[in-house]
This record gives structure tokens, sequence and C-alpha cells, in this order.
């Protein structure tokens, strides 16, 4: 039987999830006795060399580039997952979500007392991705199959979740693994 | 302004801060920084306490405000009536949109949520005063008045019938009552209640009511006689006696019908409950919509000491009883006994963590019953007629009548007083509704039912109600009805909850994705799971109902739901790229769909 392929990416997110991911500490050797992974920051593979089976996405979007990276992983993993607070509800970095963009890129590029004049500007270099009115959780942009809740999901449930899916199995979350206070 | 004589008034007395902050507004029109730091500072409270009271309730307000302030209800039925018309003829006349203030300072607009006149929409307050009935006509001629400057009360020309034309009330509400009946609305001599019940023991009262089989008519339907048991066991210094005057739910008007024709009733009931409890005090939470009917409750108080049925040693038989009214100041949820409580004592109303329950810890800490407007009332009839009376009518398990607000499509909107049992069919009969699709019966926190269901009865083994029944026609559109409701619910929640403050919207969000027709059958299936961990997760009644109007509705007129849904898709994105990147295109001006020509 060949191994189930794992992908796997931040989005607008901090990381933490994919620390978190690590966190499983050494049944990392056990995870990649039962999977491969493709596409992820993990192997740094840059782009997609196979079919994927599960796709994990951290970090909701905030920038078309984001959006472009979901539609991929969405294209070409046959399980998507939303893993963490951003992905699912965007999040810390939705915080801006109250405040209108021309306000939030003017605090941060023009008014903001470490701006010296000649470089009061808003970036417009074409590299930098254009940032979205407002951070959408994953699911209102592509079909999510799976959510993963935490900040970040401890890598226990995340250990759990992976187990079960790739065992076929349903998944049993022990009360403390999915208790935020 | 000297806020120190307002405030010296109060005589630091916590529980009357919501009070004193609508002096201040009374006198200044708003609620001042300056003012907020004194006050703050007298009561030797944080800045944000007060301000976070100003925030919490509709009616006060940080910012300055018109000489005249129109709050024209939102509610559905509002809506029904040509509410569209009304609130475009006052922008029109004040020249600036809801939620603002005209140039000249003289009109401001706002939005609020039902103010108990649903057989009289439009209608609105303006200041304290009630206007209903309103059209594009009368608009114009309101605000011709405003532009002389003539004095509210003096804008009402024609008054009410019944006790709404009293000196003291003034208003040109209308009682409505369609159908009076034996235990709120028959003549009632006043005392009756009183002597009879004074002339046996606490015990026995509560004997007496848990034999009438009293269940609550504020919606819950708890017990009223174990209610009051539970309460006169637990130990305190003092007991407290609550009469929920709050009348929130969309589409009641009984409470306010009631306080206006059968005042004494309600306070004799408060009195009987007071003796049966073991209670001195009594206060009776009134709406703030209902402020005009105040000082005829007052006046009404004062006869009923002039006639020892109150105050010191009632009837000559040394049992002493006094009722203050305390105002709200605009939230549903106060309607709700901890968060009523809680702002009786001053504060916001945020429910509490129940246990312990009122009876318990309630008013001050201290063990105290709250009960409905009608359960006092009926109370005080069960005491004058008995409970044998009184169980005789209505069904095993719900004795007695219920008194019943109706509105909507019918021709014959108002109040009916009716017994428990009676089937929706026999009511709709009743109140002249023709072509009937869908009643709400419960207010929105209640349910929505269609034809099929029109035989079940109401009574607390079938449909219950708090007493709001509200009716659409076919020409109506049901989802704009469960739009209206669910607005409500994002609007008067209090926030502590995120199932309650976040999920509601996520579920209208959801909800206004089928109605555009981009919705699937997974959508359908979150909106029921939403639902239900709103519903199990929330910590009071409002969020564990917030969704009943999209589930009951989903229930009962599932054809209507799957109609909108595109059957064949398994996922439909709203979001669009374009339109996303828009304002960041402008910002930067950059250009997006160039930049990306070649991808
Ligand atoms: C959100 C909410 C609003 C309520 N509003 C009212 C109200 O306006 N009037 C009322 O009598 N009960 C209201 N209740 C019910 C009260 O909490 C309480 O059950 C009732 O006042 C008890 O009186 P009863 O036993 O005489 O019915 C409300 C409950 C909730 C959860
Ligand atoms: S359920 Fe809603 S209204 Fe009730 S306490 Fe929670 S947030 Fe407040």
């Amino acid at each position: 039987m060949t191994k189930p392929v794992i992908a796997t990416a931040s989005l607008a997110g901090c990381f933490g999830c994919h620390m978190s991911f690590l966190d499983i500490d050494e049944k990392i050797l056990n995870l990649i006795e039962l999977v491969e992974f493709d596409k992820s920051p993990i192997d740094d593979i840059k782009s997609f060399t196979r079919p994927v089976d599960i796709g994990l996405i951290e970090g909701g979007c905030c920038n078309a580039e984001n959006v472009e990276v979901l539609g991929y992983f969405r294209k070409n993993c046959r399980i998507l997952i939303s893993v963490g607070e951003c992905a699912i509800m965007g999040g810390l970095p939705a915080m801006r979500n109250t405040i209108p963009l021309k306000e939030c890129l003017e605090e941060a590029y023009i008014k903001s007392l470490t701006v010296a004049p000649e470089d009061a500007f808003i970036p417009n270099d074409e590299e930098l991705p254009l940032l979205l009115d407002r951070v959408y959780p994953c699911h209102e942009i592509v079909k999510i199959d799976y959510f993963l809740p935490g900040c970040p999901p401890s890598a226990d449930l995340i250990w759990e979740a992976l187990s079960a899916l790739i065992q076929g199995r349903p998944i049993k979350l022990d009360y403390q693994l999915i208790k935020y206070d | 302004m000297d806020y120190k004589k307002i405030i010296s008034k109060y005589n630091l007395d916590r529980t009357r801060l919501i009070e004193l902050l609508k002096d201040i507004q009374a006198a200044e029109g708003y609620i001042s920084e300056k003012a907020v730091a004194e006050v703050a500072k007298a009561f030797r409270i944080s800045i944000a306490e007060v301000e976070g009271l100003i925030s919490f309730y509709h009616f006060l307000s940080a910012r300055p405000l018109g000489k005249y302030v129109v709050y024209l209800n939102n509610s559905i039925t509002s809506e029904m009536a040509g509410r569209q018309e009304v609130a475009l003829a006052f922008e029109e006349e004040a020249g600036c949109p809801f939620g603002k203030t005209s140039s000249d300072g003289l009109i401001t607009l706002m939005e609020t949520s039902c103010i108990g006149m649903n057989d009289q929409e439009p209608a609105a307050l303006i200041n304290e005063v009630i206007f209903t009935r309103l059209n594009k006509e009368k608009v114009k001629k309101l605000a011709s008045w405003m532009k002389q400057g003539k004095p509210v009360q003096e804008m009402v020309e024609e008054f009410g019938d019944g006790a709404n034309s009293h000196e003291l009330v003034k208003a040109m509400v209308k009682n409505n009552i369609r159908k009076s009946g034996p235990v709120i609305f028959d003549d009632y001599l006043a005392g009756t209640a009183i002597h009879k019940t004074l002339e046996t023991s606490p015990e026995a009262v509560i004997d007496e009511i848990k034999k009438a089989n009293l269940l609550g008519r504020g919606g819950a339907g708890f017990p009223t006689g174990l209610k009051w048991e539970l309460c006169r066991k637990e130990k305190g210094p003092e007991h407290y006696v609550i009469c929920n005057a709050d009348e929130g739910e969309p589409g009641t008007f009984k409470d306010r019908v009631i306080l206006t024709e059968r005042p004494e009733m309600v306070f004799e009931g408060m009195v009987i409950s007071g003796y049966a409890v073991g209670a001195r005090q009594g206060i009776l939470y009134l709406r703030h919509e209902y402020s005009y009917l105040k000082k005829y409750l007052e006046n009404i108080l004062k006869k009923m000491r002039e006639q020892g049925l109150l105050g010191k040693n009632i009837a000559g038989r040394g049992f002493d009883f006094e009722v203050e009214i305390k105002m709200g100041a605009g939230a549903y949820i106060c309607g709700e006994e901890s968060a009523l409580i809680e702002s009786a004592e001053g504060k916001r109303g945020e429910p509490r963590d129940r246990p312990p329950f009122p009876v318990q810890k309630g008013y001050l800490n201290m063990p105290s019953t709250v009960n409905n407007v009608e359960t006092l009332a009926t109370a005080t009839r069960i005491m004058a007629n008995g409970s044998n009376w009184f169980r005789a009518m209505g069904t095993s398990v719900s004795a007695g009548t219920k008194v019943l607000s109706v509105s909507g499509d019918c021709d014959r909107p108002g109040i009916y007083e009716v017994e428990f049992g009676l089937t929706i069919d026999e009511l709709l009969k009743m109140a002249g509704a023709r072509e009937t699709f869908a009643i709400q019966v419960g207010g929105p926190s209640g349910q929505c039912i269609g034809e099929p269901g029109f035989s079940r009865k109401i009574c607390f083994s079938d449909l219950a109600t708090g007493g709001s029944v509200i009716i659409f026609n076919s020409s109506r559109d049901l989802f704009s009805v469960v739009a209206n409701f669910l607005d409500f619910f994002i609007e008067e929640s209090c926030g502590w909850c995120l199932p309650c403050r976040a999920g509601n919207v996520l579920l209208k969000k959801k909800f206004e994705k089928i109605i555009k027709g981009t919705g699937t059958r997974q959508d359908l299936k979150e909106i029921e799971a939403w639902g239900k961990i709103i519903k199990t997760t929330s910590r009071c009644g409002l969020g564990q109902t917030s969704a009943n109007p999209v589930l009951t509705t989903l229930t009962n007129f599932r054809k209507l739901y799957e109609s909108k849904i595109v059957k064949e898709a398994e996922f439909i994105s709203e979001f669009d790229l374009i339109t996303a990147v828009a304002e960041a295109c402008i910002l930067t001006g950059r250009n997006f769909q160039e930049e990306n020509e070649h991808v």
C-alpha cells in the first residue's frame, strides 16, 4: 500500500500551528512511517509534485496570494483541513476586520511615529500581494472538509486527528484536547 | 451644568445609578464625558463602569442628541404596516439618515426594537411620548411642529380608550381589548383579594396558589406557588418581590394593557406574594418604553396607600409592604429575571449564572421572586375567587386563562383573554385572519408554524406562549420575517457568551446566503448544526432561543428553503477576488487585473 501524502501551508497565520504540529516530538518518526510529505514548509517542497491526500491549512486569507495558494491546495488535495483559529475564523489577523483598510495602512505606513516623512507612503510594489478588504476564514473561499480547533491546536489533537483519518476510524478527542480556558 | 446637584439627589445609592444617568440626560440631552467623570468620582467607581452602563442601554446616550429624539420601531409588524414609508418621511423631514441628528441639532432619528404597540404600528417614541399608526402625512405634521418647537406631549391630538385618556396618562395608545375574560379583565373590586389573603397564613396563600396550578405567564411557565414557597424557605434579612413589566418580546403588549386597565390587580398581586414569601418591599420593573404610565401607576399606589391596601399595617392586619417603580433604559435582555435584577441594582443588565437562582440570591443578593405582570394579576383573582373556580377553566395542565397579544394580518388585532386549550384555528377566526400562511407563537423566541399546525392548542403542554401571536398571510415573505427576528437577537444579545454574540451573526450570514440563492444542502445542514450549538452553549434564554426563527421555519417550511438552494452544488463560495482587492488597488494605485493578465 502506498503511504498517504500530506501537504501543509501557512497563510495568514503565525506558523504557531506548524510549530504545534512539530510538537508531536518523537511521534514524528511514527508519522514518517505512516505518511509522506509533499509541498510544505516542513520539507521546503515549493510546489505540488503529485496528488495529495490530506492538505493542512494554517491561517486565513488576508491577501490575494493566500487565496491563490488556498485554491491550489483545494485543487491538489483530496481532503482539506482548516487547522487552528486563524484558518477557521480569521483569528488574530481578523482583528483588522472592523477597521477600514485605508485606516490600517495609513496607521502603519504614514502616521506611525517611526516613519520618516520621505518614506511616508503605502507600499505599492507589484511584488507585494494585494491585501483583501478583510481577512477571510478559509471555508468562505473553498470547501473545507474538516476543522481542527485551537490556537494552536495541541500536538496531541493534530496527531489524533491525522491518525484517525489515515486509519479510517472515528476521531476521539478527549475533553482536555478541546477545552481552551 | 451642575452635575453635583443632580448627583446629590441620589444619596450615592448605587441601585439608582441608571435613574441618575437618565436624569442627567434629561437635563443636558446626553451624558457628557465630564458628567461620566463626576458620577464615577462621586460613586467611587471606574469611569469604564459608568460608560459601560451608557453603552449597554439603548436609551442612554454618550453623544449629544437632538431636542426631539424619534425612536422608530423596527419590528416586523411595523414593517408590515408601512414602516419604510414612515422612515423615509422622517429622513426627508430631518434631512439626515437614521442613527444621525439633523444639522440644526433639532431632530435625532433612531431605530428601536419593539415598543409594545404591535397592534397599532408603525409606532414611535418621540422623547418619551408614544405615537402610533404613523404615516407620511402624520410625520410631516409632527416634523413641522418640531420645527416650531412645540412640546412633544402637545402633539398628541387624540387620546386612546379606557385609562389611556386618564389625565396622568394622556396617550394616544389604544387598548384594543377584543375579548375580555373572567380572570384579568372582568370587574374587580379593589381590596377583595388582599383582605382574603391577610385573613389566612402565608403558607395557606402558597397552598391556594399551588392548588390553582398557576404557571408563570412570562413565558417559562414555572409554577408560581412553588417559586413563592422556595423563596419563603430561604433565610435572609430581607426578601423581595419583583414584578417583571419589561415586556420586550416582539409582539407582546398585553402587560401594557393589564397595567393600564387593571393596575390594582397587579399591585395587589405583589402585596399577596410579599405576604406569602415574607417580603416587605416590592419592585415594579417597568420598561422605559412605558414611561408614559409611570405617573399614573404611582398615583394608583398612592390611592392604595390611602385605602390601606399598601404601606404600613395593610388592611389593619399588621402587614407592611411597599412598592417602588424602577424604570428600565432599553434592553430586551432585562426581561430575563437575573438580568432584570442586575439592572434594578443599577448595573448593566447581564444575566447571572444560575444557580444560585433569584429565589436564593436575588435583588441585593436577598431571596427574591420575579413574576410577570399577568401572573401577579392572576394570583389576585385566584385569592379573590378561589382555586377551584380558577381550575375549572383551561386544561388540566394549564389552568385558567391567558391574555394574548394578537397582531399582524387580521381584521381585529389586539388583546384576547382566552381559556387555555384554544386552538390556533379558533384564534385565527376570532381575530378575523384570512389566508393565513404562518403564525408566530411566543414571539421571535417561540415557534413559527404553518397550516398543518393550526389545530394545535395554546397551552403549556403544546404551544406555550408568553402572549405574543403574530399572523402572516400568504402575501408575506417569510424570509424577511425570519431576517427581522434574527436582527433583533443580534441587536439585543448582551454579548457575554460567544455563541450568542458571534454565533447569531454567523447564522444570519448563512441564512442570507440561502436567500440570495447561493446556498447549498451543506449550508442548510450547517444552519441546523450552528443553531444547535447556539442553543446548547448559551448562558441564558436569549441565546437558547435566538436560533428559533430559522430553526422552526426550517422544520415547518422546509420546502421554502429547499426551493432556494442549489441542489446539485456541493459548495458555493460568495467570495470574489476582484471585489476583495478593489480597495487595496485604489490605495496603492495598482491594477490587479492587468497585473494578472498573463496568469
Ligand atoms: C431574553 C428573555 C426575556 C424575557 N423577557 C420577559 C419579559 O419581558 N417579561 C416577563 O415577564 N418575563 C420575561 N422573561 C422570563 C423571565 O426570565 C422570568 O421567567 C419571568 O419573569 C418569571 O415570571 P413568571 O413565572 O410569572 O412567568 C424573559 C426571559 C428571557 C430569557
Ligand atoms: S445567551 Fe446571549 S443574552 Fe444571554 S447571557 Fe449569553 S450573550 Fe448574553
